[in-house]
């Protein structure tokens, strides 16, 4: 059921950083989302679509989790699903 | 009504968008709660009344897609396709949309869309998005979607009576449409547009509505094969056998080499879409303007500023629900015993009365004093929801909460149950995911509540202050007692989730909604019905216990051919002394006060000679001034003492007080005698009863909880006294009460669940028995291990 998908190509491997790993105020453009299906069904569902553009706005005191800007919404994802999400940044 | 059979409308709508405020100001003050079998979830519904018709309004639970991942996110979709049992297919849907974010909302709308009913939309908030520089075409917006769209300002209540006139009209339009279906162009609101999906999927679909047949929704087609796991999968396989799930795994192939793979397939066509639709109707701002919304998340997501407000918040929370409530719960017990002394006198002694005002009263006063707590909480938590303050405590809190398995939302419910669980499990309804929810409420009733604290501070002030003790001690025992709920509660959550509840980690996607300010309508309504949702369901659950440990506690009442029975005897022995008290007032100090009192006490002469011929003497000669009062004040705490000793007497040979001697081997191993057992029993209905019970056994009279709570030295006290004298039965010369039993009393309620009131508020809640029974299963036995382990040590190392 929560078989790992890949997509034809590996953002990964050419150094594309994922969410996570954006600072507070930088912005990116989403290239691919990669986990199990459920997972990246309810971030797609949010709008968390290739192409669009997020911007990281906040961390949680611990670290965890962190608050995003996409389009008119404000959504808030744990680190682990935001690894899921690989990014270009502008 | 009238013969007409009731129009039906369903509203449905992202979280946040104000659904619950549309659903207040269409549907008025008629609303009733209703909950379908199986499922947590409750909708609402309520009455609409336009153009002369009345609509049945059915508020569905919030969501961002009808993707059913549960049977609690399946309701909204059975609704809306009839499917739900005993209930009729909506003749219209209204889909709320946030105008401030409308391509994100509108994924719901196009999922709507697809369901074969007629929908409007309520364009709402747009006051909100015209502040942020975003002009939508309404008019245009309509045709491009092909259903009514309609601005409204729901908190302002703008737009609905155009509102009501659209659906009226797509209501009435698709009666048309489906008795005219022939000649029906124009009328026949039910959308032809919709999102595309590759030509690939819309075959296969198709193929299976014929293969499974026309009363399977095509709907539910579409989701078996788009939801992965989902519950529609689930269902339709338990419908029509394991063949169907390679069916639809075969359909996923065949899009995933037409390079449109399985979830991406649905969110590509619907938003591109809803892109194309949009594309003309909204305007926005070439440069995103900086709303209130930022400027505050600045400082309220801060790391540091965000943690020190949202701790300072909570303190307040937990502060108003611990201190502020308790002046009106004493006014509500006050009240509830100055009602039973008025009607104790007016009515005749008995059963009957005595159900009347102990069991019934009492109950009823169990129940209603628990109405403080929970609306004081509920105004905080409305208000915090209402202004979008919520999502951000869930965001500052998930981390931690996420070591225990849970997320953000359970931090709430587990705080305001350290002053009560059951608010605390009330307010667990935010916790969309099953499992976290269920975990939450099933842990909440571990943090010690306030109700705790009169057991604690009894034991400890009895048993561990005092010379010989250090002044630190009775703090770091109230405090131990403390973390123990603090330490298990998150554990038990933890063991929970990977066993009973084990299941893949629901996703965190939380939206942080616009802040705004919380309508004071919405706040108070939310605080009148979680009240009266209380008080009506687990109400009347609290009150049956309550009579029932009334009953074991007054039944059998004694008596025999020679004696009356105890309840008659008590009531004598009362009489007697509410005269001679009267009497007392009446006399003055001068005179012959006790003379007349004595002359009286002949009637009932058992212990009256003893005690005067035992006073008497040293009295009669000396000091004629001070003496007769003070023997009048002897004769007086003599009957008392009478009465207290008849009443403890008539408890230890209640089937209750049976049941604790039935109980004792059971109860040995952590240092109780059958007294305590008893008293252990008896507080089934909640924790403080135990003291109550106590005193009644140890012949102090009815000890109240707030007594010893507001007891300058509790060690004083006529009970602390008692219970430091008591012996065990079967040796005399040993003390019963030692520190490691005080101790395994202590943990044992500290981890118990002796509340009626949490156990019925979890079966409202998880509409089921298994929970409550579970709660109370494995508290209990927690409980028992804790108090074996405590004393067993305890008298290791004590000797």
């Amino acid at each position: 059921m929560s078989r790992e998908r890949k997509s034809s190509f590996a953002p990964w491997r050419t150094n594309m950083p994922s969410l996570d790993q954006l600072r507070p105020g930088q912005c990116g453009r989403i290239a691919a989302l990669t986990g199990n299906d459920g997972l990246v069904q309810r971030l797609m569902e949010m709008g968390l679509l290739e192409g669009e553009e997020v911007e990281v706005l906040a961390l949680a005191p611990l670290g965890d989790p962190l608050e995003i800007r996409l389009g008119d919404s404000r959504l808030s994802l744990r680190r682990s699903e935001a690894a899921r999400i690989h990014v270009s940044l502008s | 009504m009238g013969s007409d059979p009731k129009r039906i409308a369903a509203l449905i709508g992202n979280p946040n968008t104000g659904k619950t405020t549309l659903f207040n100001a269409l549907s008025g003050l008629r609303q009733r709660v209703g909950n379908y079998p199986g499922v947590t979830v409750e909708t609402k519904k309520g009455q609409m009344c336009c153009g002369g018709q009345t609509f049945e309004l059915i508020d569905l639970p919030g969501t961002y897609s009808l993707s059913p991942r549960s049977p609690d996110e399946m309701v909204a979709v059975d609704v809306i396709l009839g499917r739900q049992q005993g209930e009729a297919r909506p003749d219209v849907v209204i889909s709320i949309v946030d105008a401030s974010n409308l391509e994100r909302n509108l994924y719901l709308t196009t999922q709507v869309l697809e369901l074969g009913v007629p929908v409007v939309v309520a364009l709402n908030m747009i006051d909100v998005a015209t502040a942020q520089g975003i002009r939508i075409d309404t008019e245009r917006l309509s045709r491009q979607l092909g259903v009514p769209v309609v601005a409204i300002q729901a908190n302002k209540k703008k737009g609905l009576e155009a509102l009501r006139e659209a659906i009226c009209r797509a209501a009435s339009g698709a009666a048309l449409a489906s008795q005219e279906s022939a000649r029906g162009t124009n009328a026949a609101p039910l959308a032809t547009h919709r999102p595309p999906f590759p030509e690939v999927f819309e075959c296969a679909i198709h193929q299976l509505h014929r293969e499974l047949g026309e009363d399977i929704p095509e709907y539910l087609l579409r989701r078996l094969v788009l939801d992965v796991g989902g519950w529609t999968e689930q269902r339709l396989v338990a419908q029509f056998g394991e063949g169907i799930r390679q069916k639809a795994q075969e359909v996923r192939q065949r899009l995933a080499q037409a390079g449109c793979p399985v979830p991406a397939v649905e969110a590509r066509a619907r938003y591109g879409w809803i892109r194309e639709v949009t594309a003309g109707c909204i305007q926005r701002p070439a440069q995103r303007a900086v709303t209130w919304t930022d400027r505050i998340d600045r400082v309220l997501t801060h790391k540091v500023w965000g943690t020190l407000i949202f701790l300072t918040l909570m303190f307040l929370v937990f502060q108003a629900i611990f201190t502020w409530a308790r002046p009106i719960m004493k006014v509500i017990s006050d009240g509830k015993d100055a009602l039973a002394e008025l009607l104790r006198g007016q009515l005749p002694p008995g059963p009957f009365t005595a159900l009347l005002l102990d069991g019934v009263l009492e109950g009823v006063g169990a129940v209603v004093v628990f109405l403080p707590q929970i609306l004081i909480l509920f105004a905080f938590l409305a208000v915090l929801e209402d202004c979008g303050y919520m999502a951000r405590a869930a965001f500052l809190m998930d981390k931690l909460m996420a070591r225990c398995g849970l997320s953000g939302k359970s931090f709430i419910p587990l705080l305001s149950s350290m002053a009560c669980a059951v608010p605390g499990i009330l307010a667990t309804r935010v916790i969309e995911n099953r499992r976290d929810r269920l975990a939450t409420i099933l842990v909440a009733p571990l943090m010690s509540c306030s109700a705790r604290l009169p057991v604690y501070i009894l034991l400890i002030g009895t048993f561990l202050t005092g010379p010989g003790f250090a002044r630190w001690l009775p703090g770091l025992v109230m405090f131990a007692m403390y973390a123990i709920g603090l330490v298990l509660a998150p554990l038990m959550a933890l063991v929970l989730k990977r066993t009973l509840l084990r299941g893949q980690t629901p996703v965190f996607v939380l939206e942080m909604p616009l802040y705004k300010v919380p309508s004071p309508r919405l706040v108070l309504r939310r605080m009148l019905d979680s009240g009266w949702a209380f008080l009506r369901r687990a109400g009347t659950l609290i009150l049956a216990s309550m009579v029932v440990v009334w009953a074991l506690l007054y039944f059998p009442r004694g008596g025999g051919p020679e004696q009356p029975p105890y309840d008659v005897r008590i009531a004598a022995m009362q009489k007697e002394l509410d005269d001679l008290k009267d009497q007392g007032r009446a006399g003055g100090v001068n005179s012959p006060v006790n003379e007349q009192g004595r002359a009286e006490g002949v009637n009932s002469p058992v212990n009256e000679q003893g005690r005067a011929g035992g006073v008497n003497p040293p009295v009669e000669p000396g000091e004629q001034g001070v003496s007769p009062p003070r023997l009048f004040y002897q004769l007086l705490e003599g009957k008392e003492q009478q009465i207290n000793e008849c009443i403890a007497e008539w408890k230890r040979q209640s089937y209750l007080g049976r049941m604790g001697k039935a109980i004792e081997p059971a109860v040995r191993p952590l240092g109780w005698d059958w007294k305590i057992g008893m008293a252990a029993l008896a507080s089934f209905p909640a924790r403080e009863v135990v003291i109550g019970t106590l005193g009644i056994i140890y012949s102090t009279g009815k000890q109240d909880s707030d007594e010893i709570r507001n007891a300058a030295n509790v060690a004083d006290t006529l009970l602390a006294r008692r219970m430091k004298e008591a012996r065990w039965d079967d040796d005399p010369t040993r003390p019963v009460f030692t520190i490691p039993t005080a101790l395994s009393l202590m943990v044992f309620f500290a981890l118990c669940c002796q509340c009626a009131s949490t156990l019925a508020v979890i079966w409202r809640e998880t509409h089921s028995w298994r929970w409550p029974a579970f709660t109370f299963t494995y508290m209990t036995v927690l409980a028992y291990l804790g108090a074996l382990v405590v004393y067993q040590i305890g008298r290791l190392l004590g000797g």
